[in-house]
Parts: structure tokens; C-alpha cells; sequence
């Protein structure tokens, strides 16, 4: 009867413990299982999916290291996808660190997909100002982008030709771990009409709900779990697929520990 | 007077913003923007004063040894380290930026995990936390424990294993009861900001104003 | 389908009924061109590439192309620095394919200019002047002397308790604006707090400690408290440093004020302001020390981690009340009553229109009759213009 006394007080520690455990063994051992896509998971791929050859695409990387393994997974596969539907993407950012940080995505895949710097994507570097950047683009791009990362002119790259705002901006796609997907809605969507999904963190996810029922955005794409859906519909399951087996066993200890908890309270309760 | 210069000053800055969003003739179409440059002018130069108050504070606790004193000189040689590394890539690159300077070289291999560690440590705590909280009370308490059970499930491959509506009363929750409240909460939070926001522009708040 | 390429590239049609015309509610420098597609655009961009558009400063002049859009677009906003209000210009839109193009007539003059009133948003400010004109009246009211009454916040309630148990206890205080930065309002309500828990800790004469995430509402945070303790007669009791800046890092501040209380064990912590994914960190951290934690956000979705990990939690609108109950004058608790009104106003509104929504639904499904999903739709559209 003590044993189960204490599951209403189990030491901290040793839940840390069997959480780690919980986490490392299925990474270790490599297991799978499979993955079902969520309808805004879905309506997001078929986004893309839906627009013409050539159109333009807006990516936003408003996140940096903190929350990578969630959005990095999510941005290669949105990188794969534009570049095999032979759209352009426009590159550029709210978070002056996180830029860098998803080059390195950016130029990978941009590889592997024999995607052409200047013509199939271009690396517009990052402006201070937030919101004054989002807005200023309904205006003119080149108002706040004169200028590539690297300071080459825009104008001299065969994609801007005829990219001025979001009149020529057929999607924007935010990837952030703040309010940057609300600002985007709020500043941008709102006023310019532009069309938007999501790639947020398992925290923010749910904050953006109300504005994919209100219709204005068209998806969610929302921590590991919408990552590893998103690699699924791309057709190319990486590191976000691979860390679902870890998650679902770590929800399953959790919930353990939660019915532990419980049986421990009705026992000493019982007893007073 | 050294009350009603800012009041005045909150009360046109406000006013000129509010009919500026319905005005977008110049000069007060793009005001707000020009405000929020101002601000990021303003906010560049307080970085100083954070950096001051930072040595002030780690300075204090080496000389006067107190506990964690030595964890300061960590603090003090990563500051210098940063700022001679970013200055050293903005000479060579143009930028700090620039994926092959010493400046990237300590972000990719220094920060990036110990900011991918902190954020990890959200599952350990967030089980500990779970735990404690979710005892089966009352009757309230005991539905948001069941809630919370299914929806843990059905975020995860595992849920429809268990079985295969687990996802589908999972996503329910979140779009009908969780949203529901939420919204509740959220009209409440944009309210409740629009009337302090008045408060603020007639010159009713003041609190902040010591 | 290499055949039909060639045979739509050789037919490339212009595009018809071009039309251009100022773009409307918006600060000058824009004009808008909308077309109907060309008979040659199936919205297929293999087939049919797009339209160029082409500005000129005369109708027999050099045309310049201004902007390209693909297949299937019919709208184009020439917003450009370059574009001179009152001055009269030319367009042409091409009709582009693989082998081809083919010009639209000329369209123009026409001028941009600015406008003095944005119309669509008058669905804004008139909501704002009922909100607006509610809150004041109720201001007014209250001044003149009318009765309000404000319920208990057991949050607000709990701080002279948190703060008297520190002292018994021998620790410091701990109070934390998370991220936030000084222009948000949730700052400025977390001031008001700030106030009262200053003038608390130099009454019972107990250390307290508030590190910061951004420099602005350290100096601001470094005034209320020096500000609190030269009310209560404590000035001496004021160290800056013990207002100190961290870092502008979401988890090294997070790490940073972590660290600070597990050194210092403070007895009751306030976490006030708007917090992310490090609000669990923190509040499980401020339990393992023991501390009475008293927190208070805005940010939705870090509600319920405070709720598991704290002892009491002001939920949303509370905090932005805080300053309204800590400082209980009629003009405070007048502005409450005006946000309380519009707020049933907006229930009963809501409710309103789902009973709308779902008749229009039946009496479509069940009558044949469209009048009242029409009327929905309307009032919808018209919240939904901006």
C-alpha cells in the first residue's frame, strides 16, 4: 500500500528519467510507424499543389534555433515541393539569425532539385522593421530589397523581373515559432489579400485555428506532427517522420505517469 | 508639468495613429510605419543600457563572490567572444552573417544546441507538470483530464493504433471545444486592450507614468 | 499536345476589356489594371505563360514593362515611386505564350492620386466609435458619482499574502515581464502590477529582484520600482542591479532567470507579462523552489501551462483590470463597465448571427429560400472587409 501512496508524489527526477529514456530508445532503435495526414496538413500541400507553373511564392522564416528541428523538416519539404512544381521562391525573414540558419536548407535542397539561383529562387536577405517590412511590400519590394543577401541588385536577377508586390505574390508561406504567422495574417492577408499557410511550432499551432476556419489561411502545417505529414505528402519521410515513434512512446509515459498520479490521489484521499 | 508633457505627447501620438489607419493620404498614410522606425532607432540605442545593466550586475557578483560568481566570467568571455567574432566577420564578409565567418561558426555550434537544449527541457518539465496537474478532482478536472488523454494520443501515429477514431474525437476537441474557449478568451484579450489602450490615450492609466 | 503548344503559341489572343483606373484607398503612386482573360488562357501556365503590362507617359510613346503575372491572372496594381500622382499614363497588356504575344489596344489616361478616407474600413471605425463612445460615456458616468461595483481577482488579492510570506520566509521576490516588449499594452498593465508589488516589498522592507529581456522596459520597470520604494519610504531599499538585463534571447532569458532562482530561492514569484514556450520552464522551475507563483498573460496558449504550474493565474482581460482593481477610482471602473457592455453587445450579436446563419441554412435546405443565407453572407462580408 506505500508503494502506491508514493505514485501521488513519484520524484521529479525520476520522471525525467523515464521521459529521456522514452525519447532516445525508439530514436536509437530506428522504429516507424505510420503517419495519418490532417485536413490542414493536407489543404496546405494542395496549396501548392494548385498553383500554376511559374507563380511566386513568399517564404518567411520567422524562427531561429530554438525551434529548427520542428520548422527546419517542414521548410525542406515545402523547398522540395515548389521546386519540383517549377515555382519561384522568395526568400526572406523577420528573425536576422534565423536567416542563415535555414540557408543552409535553402542551398541544399536547391541542389538536389537543380533549382538555379536568380532564376528559381532568390535570397533576399533580412530588413529590420517587422511589420513595416510586411506592410512596405504591398507597396514595392524593392522599397526594402533593393538588394540581395550578398548586396547584388535585385533587378539584375531574371526572377524579380515583374515582381513588385503582392499583386505578383501568389502564396506566402510563414515559418515561425512566435507571432509572426499573426502578424502576417493581420498586416498582410487581411489587407492585400494574399493568399497564406502556416508552418508554426506544436505550441503556436493551435493559437491560429480561428483564422483557418475563418478562411484566412488556407493551411496548418503544426509541430512534428505536421512536419512529419507534410514529408509524408512530398514523398520524402526524413527527420520529422523518424521522430514520430519517440514522440507517440513519450505521450504514452506521460499518460501513464497522469494515471499513476491519479490512482496515488484516490488512495490517500481514501485513506484521510 | 512633468506629468502632463508625456500625457499630452501619449494623447496626439495615439490620436494621429488611430485616424491615421483610416486616412491614407499623406503625410498620415504611412505614419505608423514611421513611428515604428523611430521606435527601432530608439530600441537600438537601449541595447547599450541592457548592456551596461549586464555588466553591472555580473561585475558585482565576481567582486562580491557571490554564489555562481564564477558562472559571470563564462557570461563576460561569451559576451567579448560574440562581439570580437562579429566584428572580426563584418570586416572580412561585409556581415556578421555570412556562413563561413568566425561569427556563424560560434552561432551554428555554440548556440544552436544550447537553444535547441533549453527548448528541450520543455518535455521533461512539461511531463512533471502534467502530472501534478492532472488529478481527477472534481468532475471538471476529470474532463479535462480525459480531453487532455485523448488529444495526447491523437496527435501522435500511436492514437489511431490504439485506435482509429482516437484522431477524429481529437481533432473535435481542438476545433469545437478548444476553440470555442479560446475565441472566449481572445474577444476578451482584444477588448480588454482596446479600453486600456483609451484609458491610456485620454490620460485616465497612468501607473506607467512614475 | 506538342501540336496544340504550337497551334495556341501561333493564336495568342490579347487579353479583353482592359480597364485602368486608380487604385482605390490608398496613398497615390498605384493604378489598377483588370482584364478578362484571353480566349488563348486556359489558367494553364505550360500552355500560356501570362501577361506582361506595359506603362507609357503617352498613348503613341516608348512602352516600358512594369510587371508580369502567369496564367489565369485578370487584376495588376502598377504601385510603383515612379508613378506620379495627377500625371496621365498609358498601358498595354500583353497576352504572352512559348511562340508568341499579341498587345491589347491602349488603355488610358489615367492618374493616380491619394484618398482622404480609406472606405473600406469604415465597418472599423464604426465599431471602434460605438466601443470608443460606450467606454467613454460609462467614464463620464462614473465621475459624476454612479455606483460600480468590480468582482474579486483572487490573483490580485494573493499579493500582499505572497509578498508577507517571502519576508517570513527570509527570500527575495521575484516579478518577470517574460518577453514583452514597452510598446505592448500587456507591458504597461504588468507595470501597474509591478507598482503594487514594489510598494508591498518596501513596506514589508523584502529584496526584489526583476531581470529583463528588453532594455526599454528595464528602464521603465527601474523607475516604477524606485518610484514605489520613495513612496513607501524605503528610497535606500533601491539597487539598480537588481533590475538587471539578461539577454534579448528567448531561452537564454529563460535559462538566465532559471539560474536566479535556483541561487536565490525567492518566495514568491510574478510572472506578468507575455510569455512563449519558456513559460513552463520557468513556472516548473519557480515550483521546485517552493515559491507561491502568481502569474498573469494574455498569450492564449501559454494559459494553461500557468495554470498547471502556478497557484494563481490571471486569465486574459484580468490583467489588463489589474490597474482598475489595485487602483479603484471611478474612471478605472468606469472603463470597465463601458468593456463589459460592448462585450455583451458582441454575445448577443454573435448569438444573433448564428441563429441567422443556421435559419438561413434550413429555410435554404427545407424552403427553397435564399434570402436569409444572403443576408448572412452580407453582414459577414461586410465584417470581413479591411
Amino acid at each position: 500500500m506505500r508503494i502506491l501512496d508514493r505514485l501521488a508524489h513519484i520524484d521529479r527526477r525520476l520522471i525525467f528519467l523515464t521521459i529521456g529514456l522514452a525519447v532516445a530508445i525508439p530514436i536509437i532503435m530506428k522504429l516507424k510507424m505510420p503517419i495519418r495526414i490532417s485536413s490542414e496538413v493536407r489543404s496546405a500541400y494542395e496549396t501548392i499543389e494548385d498553383l500554376p507553373e511559374g507563380s511566386v511564392v513568399l517564404a518567411s522564416i520567422d524562427y531561429d534555433a530554438t525551434s529548427a528541428p520542428e520548422l527546419t523538416p517542414m521548410f525542406r519539404s515545402f523547398l522540395r515541393q515548389c521546386f519540383r512544381k517549377k515555382l519561384k521562391v522568395v526568400y526572406t525573414g523577420h528573425i536576422a539569425i534565423g536567416l542563415p540558419l535555414a540557408q543552409f536548407d535553402l542551398d541544399m535542397i536547391a541542389t538536389e532539385c537543380g533549382a538555379v539561383y536568380g532564376v528559381d529562387y532568390i535570397n533576399l536577405g533580412y530588413r529590420p522593421g517587422y511589420t513595416a517590412v510586411m506592410i512596405g511590400i504591398g507597396r514595392e519590394i524593392r522599397d526594402f530589397f533593393a538588394v540581395d543577401y550578398r548586396g547584388v541588385p535585385v533587378d539584375s536577377f531574371p526572377m524579380m523581373e515583374g515582381i513588385h508586390n503582392y499583386g505578383d505574390i501568389a502564396l506566402i508561406v510563414d515559418f515561425a515559432h512566435g507571432l509572426a504567422a499573426e502578424y502576417w495574417i493581420q498586416y498582410v492577408v487581411s489587407r492585400f489579400g494574399v493568399r497564406m499557410f502556416a508552418c508554426v511550432t506544436g505550441v503556436m499551432a493551435p493559437t491560429l485555428y480561428p483564422y483557418l476556419q475563418a478562411g484566412q489561411i488556407t493551411g496548418i502545417i503544426g509541430g512534428l506532427q505536421g512536419a512529419a505529414e507534410y514529408e509524408v505528402l512530398v514523398g520524402q519521410p526524413e527527420s520529422a517522420a523518424f521522430g514520430m515513434p519517440a514522440q507517440s512512446i513519450a505521450h504514452l509515459f506521460i499518460l501513464a505517469f497522469i494515471v499513476f498520479g491519479n490512482i496515488g490521489y484516490f488512495i490517500s484521499r481514501r485513506k484521510k | 508639468m512633468k506629468r502632463e508633457v508625456p500625457i499630452i505627447i501619449t494623447f496626439l501620438t495615439g490620436f494621429l495613429c488611430v485616424i491615421a489607419f483610416f486616412i491614407p493620404h499623406p503625410p498620415l498614410g504611412d505614419l505608423q510605419q514611421r513611428f515604428l522606425v523611430w521606435y527601432a532607432i530608439v530600441y537600438g540605442f537601449t541595447m547599450v543600457l541592457g548592456l551596461d545593466s549586464l555588466l553591472k550586475y555580473n561585475v558585482k557578483k565576481i567582486t562580491q563572490r557571490k554564489e555562481g560568481w564564477q558562472y559571470s566570467y563564462v557570461l563576460l568571455f561569451g559576451l567579448a567572444l560574440v562581439l570580437v567574432t562579429g566584428f572580426q566577420s563584418w570586416l572580412k564578409y561585409g556581415t556578421p552573417f555570412e556562413l563561413r565567418s568566425s561569427f556563424m561558426y560560434c552561432y551554428i555550434h555554440i548556440i544552436v544546441p544550447l537553444q535547441a537544449t533549453m527548448f528541450a527541457l520543455l518535455a521533461f518539465f512539461i511531463s512533471s507538470a502534467a502530472y501534478r496537474a492532472f488529478r481527477a478532482r472534481t468532475f471538471e478536472a476529470t474532463l479535462l483530464l480525459v480531453a487532455a488523454a485523448i488529444v495526447m494520443l491523437g496527435r501522435v501515429p500511436i492514437g489511431k493504433m490504439i485506435w482509429s477514431e482516437i484522431p477524429v474525437v481529437s481533432d473535435w476537441l481542438l476545433n469545437i471545444p478548444q476553440l470555442a474557449a479560446k475565441r472566449g478568451i481572445q474577444i476578451g484579450v482584444y477588448l480588454g486592450g482596446v479600453v486600456m489602450s483609451l484609458r491610456i490615450i485620454l490620460g485616465i492609466e497612468r501607473t506607467y507614468l512614475t | 499536345m506538342l501540336q496544340s503548344i504550337v497551334i495556341l503559341g501561333l493564336l495568342a489572343q490579347p487579353p479583353a476589356n482592359v480597364i485602368a483606373y486608380d487604385t482605390p484607398n490608398d496613398e497615390g503612386s498605384s493604378i489598377t489594371l483588370m482584364w478578362e482573360r484571353s480566349p488563348a488562357d486556359s489558367g494553364d501556365a505550360i500552355l500560356f505563360r501570362g501577361y506582361e503590362i506595359y506603362r507609357s507617359e503617352s498613348a503613341t510613346g516608348e512602352f516600358k514593362s512594369v510587371g508580369f503575372v502567369p496564367a489565369g491572372a485578370t487584376r495588376f496594381d502598377d504601385g510603383n515611386s515612379e508613378i506620379q500622382d495627377g500625371k496621365e499614363y498609358y498601358y498595354i497588356v500583353r497576352s504572352v505564350t512559348d511562340s508568341g504575344f499579341e498587345d491589347s489596344a491602349v488603355v488610358g489616361p489615367v492618374a493616380s492620386g491619394a484618398q482622404w478616407f480609406n472606405s473600406q474600413r469604415v465597418n472599423v471605425l464604426a465599431i471602434a466609435l460605438l466601443v470608443s463612445l460606450l467606454v467613454i460615456y460609462y467614464i463620464r458616468r462614473a465621475h459624476a458619482g454612479g455606483r460600480l461595483f468590480v468582482r474579486k481577482i483572487a490573483g490580485l488579492d494573493a499579493i500582499e499574502d505572497a509578498v508577507g510570506r517571502s519576508t517570513e520566509m527570509g527570500r527575495p521576490i521575484l516579478y518577470s515581464f517574460g518577453l514583452s516588449y514597452l510598446n505592448e499594452v500587456w507591458t504597461l498593465a504588468s507595470l501597474s502590477i509591478l507598482y503594487r508589488v514594489a510598494q508591498k516589498c518596501g513596506e514589508y522592507s523584502t529584496r526584489l529582484l526583476v531581470p529583463h529581456y528588453d532594455p526599454l522596459v528595464m528602464s521603465a520597470a527601474q523607475e516604477t520600482v524606485k518610484q514605489a520604494y520613495t513612496e513607501t519610504g524605503r528610497p535606500d531599499l533601491y539597487d539598480e542591479r537588481d533590475n538587471p538585463f539578461l539577454t534579448a534571447d528567448q531561452f537564454g532569458y529563460a535559462a538566465g532567470v532559471d539560474g536566479m532562482m535556483m541561487r536565490e530561492k525567492p518566495g514568491a514569484v510574478f510572472w506578468q507579462g507575455y510569455f512563449y514556450a519558456e513559460s513552463l520552464i520557468l513556472a516548473e522551475t519557480g515550483h521546485s523552489v517552493g515559491a507561491i507563483q502568481i502569474a498573469g498573460t494574455t498569450s492564449v496558449e501559454q494559459i494553461p501551462f500557468f495554470v498547471a504550474a502556478c497557484d494563481y493565474t490571471l486569465i486574459g482581460e484580468e490583467m489588463y483590470a489589474a490597474s482598475c482593481y489595485l487602483r479603484p477610482e471611478p474612471q478605472m471602473l468606469g472603463s470597465l463597465k463601458g468593456e463589459d457592455l460592448t462585450k455583451a453587445m458582441i454575445i448577443v450579436f454573435l448569438l444573433c448571427g448564428a441563429v441567422l446563419g443556421t435559419l438561413g441554412i434550413l429555410s435554404e435546405h427545407f424552403f427553397d429560400y435564399r434570402g436569409l443565407s444572403v443576408l448572412f453572407e452580407r453582414i459577414v462580408q461586410w465584417f470581413n472587409t479591411f
